[in-house]
Protein backbone atom coordinates (compact mmCIF):
# COMPACT_ATOMS: atom_id res chain seq x y z
CA UNK A 1 0.00 0.00 0.00
CA UNK A 2 1.27 3.45 -0.89
CA UNK A 3 1.16 6.42 1.45
CA UNK A 4 -2.18 8.15 0.91
CA UNK A 5 -0.64 11.53 1.44
CA UNK A 6 2.39 11.67 -0.84
CA UNK A 7 1.56 8.61 -2.93
CA UNK A 8 5.28 7.82 -3.36
CA UNK A 9 6.53 5.76 -0.41
CA UNK A 10 5.14 2.64 1.16
CA UNK A 11 2.63 3.27 3.91
CA UNK A 12 4.22 1.90 7.07
CA UNK A 13 2.31 3.90 9.68
CA UNK A 14 -1.37 3.13 10.20
CA UNK A 15 -3.18 5.17 12.75
CA UNK A 16 -6.68 6.04 13.86
CA UNK A 17 -7.69 9.52 14.86
CA UNK A 18 -10.91 10.26 16.74
CA UNK A 19 -11.88 13.92 16.81
CA UNK A 20 -15.23 14.78 18.41
CA UNK A 21 -16.54 11.29 17.74
CA UNK A 22 -15.42 11.29 14.08
CA UNK A 23 -13.17 8.33 13.38
CA UNK A 24 -10.57 8.59 10.62
CA UNK A 25 -7.99 5.96 9.66
CA UNK A 26 -4.72 7.07 8.06
CA UNK A 27 -2.14 5.05 6.10
CA UNK A 28 1.04 7.07 5.80
CA UNK A 29 4.75 6.73 5.08
CA UNK A 30 7.14 7.58 7.87
CA UNK A 31 8.00 11.12 6.81
CA UNK A 32 4.39 12.10 6.14
CA UNK A 33 3.39 10.65 9.50
CA UNK A 34 5.97 12.78 11.24
CA UNK A 35 4.67 15.94 9.52
CA UNK A 36 1.11 15.02 10.25
CA UNK A 37 2.01 14.38 13.86
CA UNK A 38 3.60 17.79 14.23
CA UNK A 39 0.54 19.48 12.72
CA UNK A 40 -1.77 17.67 15.08
CA UNK A 41 0.44 18.48 18.00
CA UNK A 42 0.51 22.18 17.09
CA UNK A 43 -3.22 22.33 16.62
CA UNK A 44 -3.73 20.73 20.01
CA UNK A 45 -1.08 22.71 21.84
CA UNK A 46 -2.90 25.99 21.19
CA UNK A 47 -6.13 24.89 22.74
CA UNK A 48 -4.49 22.88 25.46
CA UNK A 49 -3.10 25.52 27.75
CA UNK A 50 -6.17 26.66 29.61
CA UNK A 51 -9.19 24.75 28.42
CA UNK A 52 -7.82 21.27 28.92
CA UNK A 53 -6.75 22.08 32.43
CA UNK A 54 -10.13 23.59 33.01
CA UNK A 55 -12.09 20.57 31.85
CA UNK A 56 -9.71 18.41 33.85
CA UNK A 57 -10.61 20.32 36.98
CA UNK A 58 -14.30 20.04 36.25
CA UNK A 59 -14.38 16.38 35.31
CA UNK A 60 -12.62 15.60 38.53
CA UNK A 61 -16.05 15.76 40.09
CA UNK A 62 -18.47 13.24 38.59
CA UNK A 63 -20.95 13.16 41.40
CA UNK A 64 -23.61 14.64 39.13
CA UNK A 65 -24.28 11.99 36.51
CA UNK A 66 -25.41 13.06 33.06
CA UNK A 67 -28.82 11.73 32.13
CA UNK A 68 -28.43 10.17 28.72
CA UNK A 69 -30.29 11.79 25.82
CA UNK A 70 -31.97 14.45 27.92
CA UNK A 71 -31.15 17.96 26.74
CA UNK A 72 -28.53 19.61 28.87
CA UNK A 73 -29.89 22.29 31.18
CA UNK A 74 -29.06 25.78 29.97
CA UNK A 75 -28.99 29.19 31.64
CA UNK A 76 -32.44 30.73 31.14
CA UNK A 77 -31.03 34.20 30.73
CA UNK A 78 -28.23 33.69 28.22
CA UNK A 79 -28.67 30.10 27.01
CA UNK A 80 -25.22 28.88 27.94
CA UNK A 81 -24.87 25.21 28.91
CA UNK A 82 -22.41 23.84 31.43
CA UNK A 83 -20.46 21.91 28.81
CA UNK A 84 -20.08 25.11 26.79
CA UNK A 85 -18.71 26.72 29.94
CA UNK A 86 -16.18 23.94 30.45
CA UNK A 87 -14.96 24.45 26.90
CA UNK A 88 -14.44 28.23 27.01
CA UNK A 89 -13.89 28.64 30.74
CA UNK A 90 -16.14 31.67 30.97
CA UNK A 91 -19.77 32.17 31.87
CA UNK A 92 -22.26 33.90 29.59
CA UNK A 93 -23.97 36.18 32.11
CA UNK A 94 -24.15 36.90 35.86
CA UNK A 95 -27.16 34.54 36.23
CA UNK A 96 -25.00 31.55 35.20
CA UNK A 97 -23.56 31.58 38.73
CA UNK A 98 -27.06 30.83 40.06
CA UNK A 99 -28.00 28.38 37.28
CA UNK A 100 -24.88 26.25 37.70
CA UNK A 101 -24.44 26.79 41.45
CA UNK A 102 -24.43 23.07 42.31
CA UNK A 103 -21.74 22.21 39.78
CA UNK A 104 -19.74 25.32 40.50
CA UNK A 105 -19.42 24.69 44.23
CA UNK A 106 -16.78 21.91 44.09
CA UNK A 107 -14.88 23.86 41.44
CA UNK A 108 -14.77 27.02 43.53
CA UNK A 109 -13.52 25.03 46.50
CA UNK A 110 -10.61 23.80 44.40
CA UNK A 111 -9.59 27.03 42.68
CA UNK A 112 -10.52 29.48 45.44
CA UNK A 113 -9.94 29.38 49.17
CA UNK A 114 -13.65 29.26 50.02
CA UNK A 115 -17.00 29.73 48.29
CA UNK A 116 -18.02 32.75 50.31
CA UNK A 117 -17.15 36.38 49.60
CA UNK A 118 -15.84 38.27 52.62
CA UNK A 119 -14.40 41.32 50.87
CA UNK A 120 -15.75 44.61 49.64
CA UNK A 121 -19.47 45.25 49.24
CA UNK A 122 -20.64 47.91 46.76
CA UNK A 123 -21.44 51.05 48.75
CA UNK A 124 -24.74 52.14 47.20
CA UNK A 125 -26.15 48.81 45.99
CA UNK A 126 -25.07 46.67 48.92
CA UNK A 127 -26.34 48.94 51.72
CA UNK A 128 -27.97 46.26 53.86
CA UNK A 129 -25.36 43.57 53.19
CA UNK A 130 -22.72 45.15 55.39
CA UNK A 131 -25.28 45.58 58.19
CA UNK A 132 -26.22 41.89 57.88
CA UNK A 133 -22.54 40.94 58.05
CA UNK A 134 -22.02 42.99 61.18
CA UNK A 135 -25.10 41.38 62.71
CA UNK A 136 -23.68 37.92 62.08
CA UNK A 137 -20.43 38.90 63.73
CA UNK A 138 -22.13 40.49 66.75
CA UNK A 139 -24.32 37.43 67.31
CA UNK A 140 -21.24 35.20 67.43
CA UNK A 141 -19.60 37.55 69.88
CA UNK A 142 -22.71 37.57 72.02
CA UNK A 143 -22.83 33.76 72.17
CA UNK A 144 -19.18 33.72 73.19
CA UNK A 145 -19.66 36.26 75.96
CA UNK A 146 -22.66 34.32 77.31
CA UNK A 147 -20.62 31.11 77.37
CA UNK A 148 -17.82 32.89 79.19
CA UNK A 149 -20.35 34.42 81.55
CA UNK A 150 -19.53 38.01 80.62
CA UNK A 151 -23.16 39.05 80.90
CA UNK A 152 -22.69 42.79 80.96
CA UNK A 153 -20.97 42.66 77.59
CA UNK A 154 -23.60 40.25 76.26
CA UNK A 155 -26.32 42.71 77.19
CA UNK A 156 -24.49 45.52 75.44
CA UNK A 157 -24.14 43.37 72.31
CA UNK A 158 -27.82 42.38 72.50
CA UNK A 159 -28.85 46.05 72.49
CA UNK A 160 -26.63 46.77 69.51
CA UNK A 161 -28.08 43.75 67.65
CA UNK A 162 -31.64 44.93 68.35
CA UNK A 163 -30.79 48.40 67.10
CA UNK A 164 -29.30 47.06 63.85
CA UNK A 165 -32.21 44.66 63.31
CA UNK A 166 -34.66 47.52 63.69
CA UNK A 167 -32.70 49.53 61.13
CA UNK A 168 -32.74 46.63 58.70
CA UNK A 169 -36.48 46.19 59.24
CA UNK A 170 -37.24 49.82 58.50
CA UNK A 171 -35.17 49.66 55.30
CA UNK A 172 -37.05 46.71 53.94
CA UNK B 1 -4.08 61.40 22.56
CA UNK B 2 -0.58 61.41 21.16
CA UNK B 3 0.65 61.92 24.70
CA UNK B 4 -0.38 58.40 25.58
CA UNK B 5 1.78 57.06 22.81
CA UNK B 6 4.90 58.94 23.88
CA UNK B 7 7.02 57.48 26.56
CA UNK B 8 7.47 60.10 29.25
CA UNK B 9 3.83 60.18 30.29
CA UNK B 10 3.61 57.11 32.55
CA UNK B 11 4.20 58.02 36.15
CA UNK B 12 5.44 54.53 37.03
CA UNK B 13 8.08 54.86 34.32
CA UNK B 14 9.12 58.39 35.26
CA UNK B 15 9.26 58.25 39.04
CA UNK B 16 10.60 56.03 41.79
CA UNK B 17 8.76 54.64 44.81
CA UNK B 18 9.53 52.72 48.01
CA UNK B 19 11.97 49.81 47.55
CA UNK B 20 12.32 50.68 43.90
CA UNK B 21 15.80 49.16 43.86
CA UNK B 22 13.92 45.85 43.59
CA UNK B 23 10.21 46.51 43.11
CA UNK B 24 9.69 48.20 39.74
CA UNK B 25 5.95 48.70 39.99
CA UNK B 26 2.77 47.81 41.89
CA UNK B 27 -0.44 47.09 40.08
CA UNK B 28 -4.04 46.55 41.21
CA UNK B 29 -6.75 45.26 38.92
CA UNK B 30 -10.46 45.10 39.80
CA UNK B 31 -12.81 43.15 37.51
CA UNK B 32 -16.37 44.50 37.42
CA UNK B 33 -19.47 43.78 35.35
CA UNK B 34 -22.66 45.72 34.86
CA UNK B 35 -25.73 43.85 36.16
CA UNK B 36 -28.38 42.25 33.93
CA UNK B 37 -26.18 42.12 30.84
CA UNK B 38 -24.42 39.22 29.17
CA UNK B 39 -20.67 39.05 29.80
CA UNK B 40 -18.41 40.01 26.91
CA UNK B 41 -18.15 36.36 25.78
CA UNK B 42 -21.80 36.33 24.65
CA UNK B 43 -22.34 40.07 24.18
CA UNK B 44 -23.66 41.25 20.83
CA UNK B 45 -22.34 44.40 19.16
CA UNK B 46 -25.35 46.23 20.61
CA UNK B 47 -24.62 44.94 24.15
CA UNK B 48 -21.02 46.04 23.82
CA UNK B 49 -22.04 49.47 22.52
CA UNK B 50 -24.28 49.84 25.58
CA UNK B 51 -21.34 49.13 27.88
CA UNK B 52 -19.22 51.68 25.99
CA UNK B 53 -22.03 54.24 26.33
CA UNK B 54 -22.39 53.54 30.04
CA UNK B 55 -18.67 54.16 30.50
CA UNK B 56 -18.73 57.31 28.41
CA UNK B 57 -21.54 58.60 30.60
CA UNK B 58 -19.72 57.56 33.79
CA UNK B 59 -16.60 59.63 33.13
CA UNK B 60 -18.80 62.73 32.97
CA UNK B 61 -20.52 62.16 36.33
CA UNK B 62 -19.29 64.47 39.12
CA UNK B 63 -18.11 61.47 41.20
CA UNK B 64 -15.67 60.31 38.55
CA UNK B 65 -14.92 63.70 36.97
CA UNK B 66 -13.41 64.96 40.22
CA UNK B 67 -10.78 62.19 40.02
CA UNK B 68 -10.05 62.96 36.39
CA UNK B 69 -9.70 64.29 33.78
CA UNK B 70 -10.08 61.09 31.79
CA UNK B 71 -9.75 60.34 28.11
CA UNK B 72 -11.45 57.46 26.35
CA UNK B 73 -9.56 55.77 23.50
CA UNK B 74 -11.48 53.41 21.20
CA UNK B 75 -9.59 50.42 19.84
CA UNK B 76 -11.19 50.76 16.40
CA UNK B 77 -9.77 54.30 16.10
CA UNK B 78 -6.19 53.31 16.90
CA UNK B 79 -3.71 51.81 14.46
CA UNK B 80 -1.78 48.63 15.23
CA UNK B 81 1.36 50.41 16.36
CA UNK B 82 -0.63 52.68 18.68
CA UNK B 83 -2.37 49.72 20.29
CA UNK B 84 0.94 47.90 20.64
CA UNK B 85 2.42 50.89 22.47
CA UNK B 86 -0.49 50.85 24.96
CA UNK B 87 0.19 47.15 25.59
CA UNK B 88 3.90 47.79 26.10
CA UNK B 89 3.10 50.48 28.65
CA UNK B 90 0.80 47.98 30.43
CA UNK B 91 -2.19 50.29 29.94
CA UNK B 92 -4.17 47.61 28.10
CA UNK B 93 -3.95 43.82 27.83
CA UNK B 94 -2.93 42.08 24.59
CA UNK B 95 -6.50 40.67 24.43
CA UNK B 96 -8.09 44.12 24.42
CA UNK B 97 -6.43 45.26 21.21
CA UNK B 98 -8.02 42.40 19.28
CA UNK B 99 -11.56 43.54 20.00
CA UNK B 100 -13.01 46.31 17.84
CA UNK B 101 -15.74 47.08 20.37
CA UNK B 102 -13.25 47.69 23.15
CA UNK B 103 -11.97 50.94 24.62
CA UNK B 104 -9.74 52.17 27.41
CA UNK B 105 -10.25 55.11 29.75
CA UNK B 106 -6.96 56.66 30.83
CA UNK B 107 -5.95 59.48 33.16
CA UNK B 108 -3.08 61.59 31.77
CA UNK B 109 -0.65 60.53 34.54
CA UNK B 110 -1.41 56.93 33.46
CA UNK B 111 -1.81 55.79 37.06
CA UNK B 112 -5.36 54.78 36.23
CA UNK B 113 -6.70 52.94 33.22
CA UNK B 114 -10.08 51.28 32.83
CA UNK B 115 -10.42 48.68 30.09
CA UNK B 116 -13.93 48.42 28.66
CA UNK B 117 -15.28 45.22 27.05
CA UNK B 118 -12.30 43.07 27.92
CA UNK B 119 -13.16 39.62 29.34
CA UNK B 120 -15.20 41.55 31.92
CA UNK B 121 -17.16 44.72 31.13
CA UNK B 122 -14.80 46.85 33.18
CA UNK B 123 -11.31 46.28 34.42
CA UNK B 124 -10.03 49.04 36.65
CA UNK B 125 -6.23 49.16 36.79
CA UNK B 126 -3.94 51.26 38.92
CA UNK B 127 -0.19 51.17 38.49
CA UNK B 128 2.32 52.97 40.70
CA UNK B 129 6.14 52.93 40.81
CA UNK B 130 7.89 50.89 43.53
CA UNK B 131 6.29 48.94 46.32
CA UNK B 132 2.98 50.66 47.07
CA UNK B 133 0.18 48.16 46.62
CA UNK B 134 -1.84 49.74 49.43
CA UNK B 135 -1.84 53.11 47.73
CA UNK B 136 -2.68 51.56 44.37
CA UNK B 137 -5.60 49.70 45.95
CA UNK B 138 -6.83 52.86 47.65
CA UNK B 139 -6.92 54.55 44.26
CA UNK B 140 -8.68 51.64 42.53
CA UNK B 141 -11.16 51.47 45.42
CA UNK B 142 -12.05 55.17 44.96
CA UNK B 143 -12.54 54.73 41.21
CA UNK B 144 -14.68 51.68 41.93
CA UNK B 145 -16.88 53.63 44.39
CA UNK B 146 -17.19 56.52 41.95
CA UNK B 147 -18.30 54.18 39.15
CA UNK B 148 -20.72 52.30 41.38
CA UNK B 149 -22.45 55.49 42.52
CA UNK B 150 -24.14 55.64 39.09
CA UNK B 151 -23.92 52.07 37.83
CA UNK B 152 -25.37 48.76 39.03
CA UNK B 153 -22.75 46.04 39.29
CA UNK B 154 -23.31 42.31 38.96
CA UNK B 155 -22.88 41.52 42.66
CA UNK B 156 -24.05 38.60 44.74
CA UNK B 157 -24.13 38.61 48.52
CA UNK B 158 -22.51 35.21 48.74
CA UNK B 159 -20.28 35.10 45.66
CA UNK B 160 -19.27 38.76 45.63
CA UNK B 161 -18.50 40.55 42.38
CA UNK B 162 -19.53 38.23 39.54
CA UNK B 163 -16.96 37.89 36.77
CA UNK B 164 -16.94 36.07 33.44
CA UNK B 165 -14.34 33.60 34.70
CA UNK B 166 -14.76 32.01 38.16
CA UNK B 167 -11.04 32.45 38.78
CA UNK B 168 -11.75 36.16 39.37
CA UNK B 169 -15.07 35.96 41.24
CA UNK B 170 -15.40 37.45 44.73
CA UNK B 171 -13.19 40.46 45.07
CA UNK B 172 -12.30 40.57 41.36
CA UNK B 173 -8.91 41.66 42.66
CA UNK B 174 -5.58 40.86 41.10
CA UNK B 175 -2.69 42.52 42.91
CA UNK B 176 0.75 42.21 41.38
CA UNK B 177 4.31 43.37 41.87
CA UNK B 178 6.94 43.60 39.15
CA UNK B 179 10.28 42.71 40.72
CA UNK B 180 13.88 42.85 39.47
CA UNK B 181 15.70 39.84 40.94
CA UNK B 182 19.09 39.54 39.21
CA UNK B 183 21.08 38.31 42.22
CA UNK B 184 18.62 35.50 42.98
CA UNK B 185 18.97 34.39 39.35
CA UNK B 186 22.78 34.66 39.37
CA UNK B 187 23.11 32.71 42.60
CA UNK B 188 20.72 30.03 41.34
CA UNK B 189 18.23 30.47 44.16
CA UNK B 190 15.41 31.73 41.98
CA UNK B 191 13.72 28.40 41.21
CA UNK B 192 13.59 27.42 44.85
CA UNK B 193 11.99 30.74 45.72
CA UNK B 194 9.53 30.66 42.83
CA UNK B 195 8.38 27.18 43.85
CA UNK B 196 7.89 28.32 47.42
CA UNK B 197 5.88 31.31 46.25
CA UNK B 198 3.46 29.17 44.26
CA UNK B 199 2.90 26.97 47.29
CA UNK B 200 1.40 29.84 49.27
CA UNK B 201 -1.29 30.55 46.70
CA UNK B 202 0.56 33.14 44.65
CA UNK B 203 1.37 33.04 40.96
CA UNK B 204 4.71 34.05 39.53
CA UNK B 205 5.82 34.51 35.97
CA UNK B 206 8.50 36.26 33.96
CA UNK B 207 7.40 39.60 32.54
CA UNK B 208 9.16 38.74 29.31
CA UNK B 209 9.83 35.01 28.98
CA UNK B 210 9.24 32.26 31.50
CA UNK B 211 10.78 30.68 34.59
CA UNK B 212 14.44 31.26 35.29
CA UNK B 213 14.87 32.37 31.66
CA UNK B 214 12.79 35.46 32.41
CA UNK B 215 14.28 38.21 30.26
CA UNK B 216 15.83 41.06 32.19
CA UNK B 217 15.36 39.09 35.42
CA UNK B 218 11.95 40.69 35.79
CA UNK B 219 9.23 38.71 37.57
CA UNK B 220 5.60 39.37 38.28
CA UNK B 221 4.16 38.03 41.51
CA UNK B 222 0.40 38.09 41.98
CA UNK B 223 -2.44 36.57 44.01
CA UNK B 224 -4.39 33.65 42.56
CA UNK B 225 -7.25 33.37 44.98
CA UNK B 226 -9.93 36.07 44.70
CA UNK B 227 -12.78 34.58 46.74
CA UNK B 228 -12.88 34.01 50.48
CA UNK B 229 -10.34 36.61 51.58
CA UNK B 230 -10.83 40.32 52.00
CA UNK B 231 -8.96 42.73 49.72
CA UNK B 232 -6.76 43.76 52.65
CA UNK B 233 -5.84 40.13 53.41
CA UNK B 234 -4.98 39.41 49.78
CA UNK B 235 -2.74 42.46 49.55
CA UNK B 236 -1.23 41.85 52.98
CA UNK B 237 -0.37 38.26 52.07
CA UNK B 238 1.30 39.29 48.82
CA UNK B 239 3.11 42.11 50.57
CA UNK B 240 4.45 39.76 53.24
CA UNK B 241 5.87 37.35 50.67
CA UNK B 242 7.29 40.22 48.63
CA UNK B 243 9.17 41.61 51.64
CA UNK B 244 10.81 38.22 52.17
CA UNK B 245 11.83 38.04 48.52
CA UNK B 246 13.27 41.56 48.77
CA UNK B 247 15.33 40.49 51.78
CA UNK B 248 16.62 37.40 49.96
CA UNK B 249 17.52 39.46 46.89
CA UNK B 250 19.40 42.02 49.02
CA UNK B 251 21.25 39.23 50.84
CA UNK B 252 22.16 37.60 47.50
CA UNK B 253 23.48 40.93 46.20
CA UNK B 254 25.70 41.30 49.26
CA UNK B 255 26.88 37.74 48.88
CA UNK B 256 27.86 38.37 45.26
CA UNK B 257 29.80 41.50 46.20
CA UNK B 258 31.58 39.67 49.01
CA UNK B 259 32.36 36.38 47.31
CA UNK B 260 32.83 37.24 43.66
CA UNK B 261 33.33 40.96 43.39
CA UNK B 262 35.61 40.85 40.32
CA UNK B 263 33.33 38.54 38.38
CA UNK B 264 30.23 40.58 39.06
CA UNK B 265 32.01 43.88 38.36
CA UNK B 266 33.32 42.50 35.11
CA UNK B 267 29.87 41.30 34.06
CA UNK B 268 28.24 44.62 34.85
CA UNK B 269 30.92 46.83 33.25
CA UNK B 270 31.09 44.57 30.19
CA UNK B 271 27.35 44.95 29.71
CA UNK B 272 27.61 48.69 30.16
CA UNK B 273 30.37 48.86 27.54
CA UNK B 274 28.34 46.85 25.06
CA UNK B 275 25.22 48.97 25.56
CA UNK B 276 27.28 52.15 25.18
CA UNK B 277 28.95 51.11 21.92
CA UNK B 278 27.06 48.30 20.18
CA UNK B 279 25.54 49.01 16.78
CA UNK B 280 23.05 46.11 16.71
CA UNK B 281 21.08 44.90 19.70
CA UNK B 282 18.25 42.37 19.75
CA UNK B 283 15.62 42.73 22.45
CA UNK B 284 16.73 39.64 24.36
CA UNK B 285 20.31 40.87 24.74
CA UNK B 286 19.12 44.40 25.49
CA UNK B 287 17.01 43.19 28.41
CA UNK B 288 19.85 41.14 29.88
CA UNK B 289 22.44 43.94 29.55
CA UNK B 290 20.04 46.53 30.95
CA UNK B 291 19.37 44.26 33.91
CA UNK B 292 23.15 44.00 34.53
CA UNK B 293 23.56 47.77 34.33
CA UNK B 294 20.66 48.35 36.68
CA UNK B 295 22.23 45.93 39.17
CA UNK B 296 25.50 47.83 38.75
CA UNK B 297 23.75 51.10 39.61
CA UNK B 298 22.13 49.56 42.71
CA UNK B 299 25.49 48.13 43.86
CA UNK B 300 27.27 51.45 43.32
CA UNK B 301 29.53 50.00 40.62
CA UNK B 302 28.13 52.25 37.90
CA UNK B 303 27.68 55.90 38.77
CA UNK B 304 26.14 58.76 36.84
CA UNK B 305 23.42 56.71 35.18
CA UNK B 306 19.86 57.12 36.45
CA UNK B 307 18.34 54.01 38.04
CA UNK B 308 15.16 54.39 36.01
CA UNK B 309 17.07 53.35 32.90
CA UNK B 310 16.01 49.71 33.07
CA UNK B 311 12.26 50.25 33.11
CA UNK B 312 12.49 53.23 30.79
CA UNK B 313 14.46 51.39 28.13
CA UNK B 314 12.77 48.04 28.60
CA UNK B 315 9.57 49.75 27.44
CA UNK B 316 11.16 52.13 24.92
CA UNK B 317 13.02 49.33 23.11
CA UNK B 318 9.92 47.17 22.54
CA UNK B 319 8.86 46.75 18.89
CA UNK B 320 5.76 48.98 19.15
CA UNK B 321 7.63 51.88 20.69
CA UNK B 322 10.47 51.67 18.17
CA UNK B 323 8.01 51.74 15.29
CA UNK B 324 6.12 54.59 16.88
CA UNK B 325 9.31 56.60 17.18
CA UNK B 326 10.97 55.80 13.87
CA UNK B 327 7.83 55.40 11.81
CA UNK B 328 6.81 52.72 9.31
CA UNK B 329 7.01 48.98 9.70
CA UNK B 330 10.57 47.97 10.37
CA UNK B 331 12.13 44.59 9.74
CA UNK B 332 13.83 43.01 12.77
CA UNK B 333 17.31 43.83 11.42
CA UNK B 334 16.62 47.53 11.21
CA UNK B 335 14.88 47.37 14.57
CA UNK B 336 18.07 46.02 16.17
CA UNK B 337 20.05 48.93 14.69
CA UNK B 338 17.54 51.50 15.94
CA UNK B 339 17.36 49.82 19.35
CA UNK B 340 21.14 50.00 19.75
CA UNK B 341 21.09 53.68 18.70
CA UNK B 342 18.32 54.52 21.16
CA UNK B 343 20.18 52.88 24.06
CA UNK B 344 23.48 54.65 23.18
CA UNK B 345 21.69 57.97 23.00
CA UNK B 346 19.96 57.43 26.33
CA UNK B 347 23.25 56.53 28.08
CA UNK B 348 24.98 59.62 26.65
CA UNK B 349 22.12 61.75 27.94
CA UNK B 350 22.90 60.78 31.53
CA UNK B 351 26.63 61.33 30.98
CA UNK B 352 25.99 64.83 29.68
CA UNK B 353 23.85 65.64 32.68
CA UNK B 354 26.56 64.71 35.16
Amino acid sequence: MLCERCGKNDATVHYTEIVQGQKTVYHLCESCAREKGEETYKAMAGAFAFNQLWSGLLNFDNSLPQVANSPEPACETCGMTFSQFTKIGRFGCPDCYETFAARLEPLLKRIQSSDHHTGKVPKRQGGSISVKRELGKLKQEMQLSIMEERFEEAARLRDRIRYLEQQLGSQE
Amino acid sequence: MNNYLSQASSKWLREDGPESDIVISSRIRLARNISDRPFTTLATDINQAQVLNAMQGAIQTPELAKMGPFDMLFMRELNDVGKQVLVEKHLISPALKESHNAAVVIRPDEEISIMVNEEDHLRIQCMLPGNQLDKAYELADQIDDALESNMDYAFDEEKGYLTACPTNVGTGLRASLMMHLPALVLTGQINRILTAVTQVGLAVRGIYGEGSDALGNLFQISNQVTLGHSEQDIIGNLEGVALQIIEHERAARQYLMRESKETIEDRICRSFGILAYARQMDSKEAMQRLSDVRLGIDLGIIKGVSAGILKELMVATQPGFLQQQYGSEMNPGLRDVKRAALIRERLRMDEANN
